[in-house]
């Protein structure tokens, strides 16, 4: 790697944490006035306790340097990497591995936070830290070495002839449906909000208490995914530099695409155009961007973001409706479903043989793998830390239970009508 | 349920990898990984659907 393509690709991952902040904001905005301190708060710790243990334990295991390999029909299957701990030899690593590092650092913050906002109103600060870490230590560096890290995903292409193997160059998979899946198991274990899902009738609507936090973190979001989506080519796709312009572009109108389509599905559906929806929509399209922004054509993006603006408020109001999954900031419907979409646009669109299946099989892991290994570990975790906060807790808000005050002090909280 | 639903799925992954391995032709290769997601789909709605069951039961 040359040394201006270094600077360029290091100021395009200083742009990431943007991305960071913008969701964090959605998942606050999008939960109530009185946990919003702690959902910050819990962001905040929940990125730093993902850097600590992925620079620990976690980068060991997702490195290229060193791997496990076992051998099935002559085959090497590559699974694991076995690189020195706490980032041992770093500084004598190649520019593009540090890169790679630098991007894993960033990326692990993200996966590990995208699961704190379905969790929102009822998720304890600790546990939500200490899922953070067995994230980080575990499943992410897994998927990372599988996908970034010549693990056996990667050599799809090399070792049965599919295509240029599993492609992902922005997170797709080992942050976003990661992330998401994790969600999953999160609102599963936790079980909804109190007084979500009533003996009788129809859920309870508990919208988010700050439209302009959500919009915000939207379009704060957008900076940091072309930054995570223009890295990502670099490093994972050896893109070059005269194809950037093209990422780019890729992910403004992928998102910009699933934004229209969202405003339009609500707009018909409800009447009105609902702003929280709208924002999840815009995510799902920068999320399904991180997978195919560098691999397809500008009219191609658009359809994929077209198609995961339509498919978020349907997925949402799905969840919630029909399958009493209580998810306040949709991480499921835009980071599982819309990861899940990305990927397959990849295979869908990438035009090389074999690619289909190489996108099928990366997918197949991840509903196959890390679902199951997820909801394990985060059931153990259960456990030790209990994911749920006592009935008092949820009673009060977060912030006063876990913080001892609230976000807006100088404003009365609304009382809450289910708890009467 | 939602265990049980929840050890489906890892089996629909090596379904999938053994489609690699054993199906060197494109046809029967794609066949069989479809078939691997498909099980993993019946392994994920039986998990939501037990989810939905437990859901029910405990309702306030």
């Amino acid at each position: 790697m040359s040394e201006s393509m270094f600077a360029l690709t290091l100021a395009l991952l200083l742009l990431t944490p943007l991305a960071i902040a913008g969701v964090a904001l959605v998942n606050t905005g999008l939960g109530r006035s009185r946990s919003a301190a702690q959902s910050l708060l819990g962001s905040l710790l929940i990125v730093s306790v993902a850097a600590i243990v992925f620079a620990v334990v976690g980068a060991s295991m997702a490195g290229t340097s060193g791997a496990a390999l076992f051998h099935v029909a002559g085959k090497p299957w590559n699974w694991l990497g076995a690189a020195p701990l706490l980032l041992g030899g770093f500084a004598s690593n190649p520019l593009q591995v540090q890169l790679g590092l630098l991007f894993e650092l960033f990326a692990v913050g993200m996966a590990a936070m995208v699961p704190w906002g379905s969790g929102a109103d009822r998720w304890r600060l600790m546990s939500g830290a200490a899922s953070a870490a067995v994230l980080s230590a575990t499943v992410f560096p897994l998927m990372a070495h599988w996908i970034w890290g010549g693990g056996w995903l990667a050599q799809l292409g090399v070792n049965f002839a599919l295509g240029a193997g599993f492609l992902d160059g922005g997170g797709a998979a080992s942050v976003h449906a990661l992330g998401g899946l994790s969600a999953l198991a999160v609102v599963w274990i936790a079980g909804p909000r109190k007084g979500k899902f009533p003996k009788e009738g129809l859920s309870t609507a508990l919208p988010g208490h700050q439209a302009v936090y959500v919009l915000f973190g939207s379009l704060l979001a957008l900076v940091g995914w072309l930054g995570w989506n223009l890295a990502g080519a670099v490093l994972w796709l050896h893109a070059a530099p005269a194809s950037l312009a093209v990422s780019a572009i890729n992910t403004l109108l992928s998102a910009a695409a699933a934004g229209v389509a969202t405003f339009t599905v609500t707009r018909v559906r409800f009447g009105k155009p609902d702003a929280s929806l709208c924002a999840n929509g815009w995510l799902s399209g920068l999320v399904a961007s991180s997978a195919c922004a560098s691999l397809v054509t500008p009219g191609e993006a658009l359809l994929v973001g077209v198609v995961a603006g339509i498919a978020t408020p349907l997925l949402v109001e799905l969840f919630e409706l029909a399958l009493s999954i209580d998810d306040p900031s949709g991480a499921i419907s835009v980071h599982a479903a819309g990861g899940l979409w990305g990927l397959l646009a990849v295979g869908l669109f990438a035009g090389q043989p074999g690619q289909l299946v190489a996108q099928l099989v990366g997918i197949a892991a991840l509903l196959g793998v890390v679902l199951p290994l997820v909801y394990l570990l985060f059931w153990l975790l259960n456990r030790v830390v209990p994911f749920r906060v006592e009935a008092d807790g949820e009673r009060l808000g977060m912030d006063l239970h876990e913080l001892g005050g609230g976000a807006y002090p100088e404003f009365v909280i609304h009382r809450d009508e289910s708890y009467r | 349920m939602k265990y049980a639903g929840l050890l489906v799925m890892p089996s629909g992954f090596f379904l999938t990898l053994a489609a690699l391995v054993l199906f060197p032709a494109p046809a029967p290769r794609v066949v069989f990984v479809l078939c691997g997601l498909a099980v993993e789909a019946l392994g994920l709605v039986v998990a939501v659907r037990g989810h939905m069951a437990s859901r029910g039961d405990t309702r306030p």
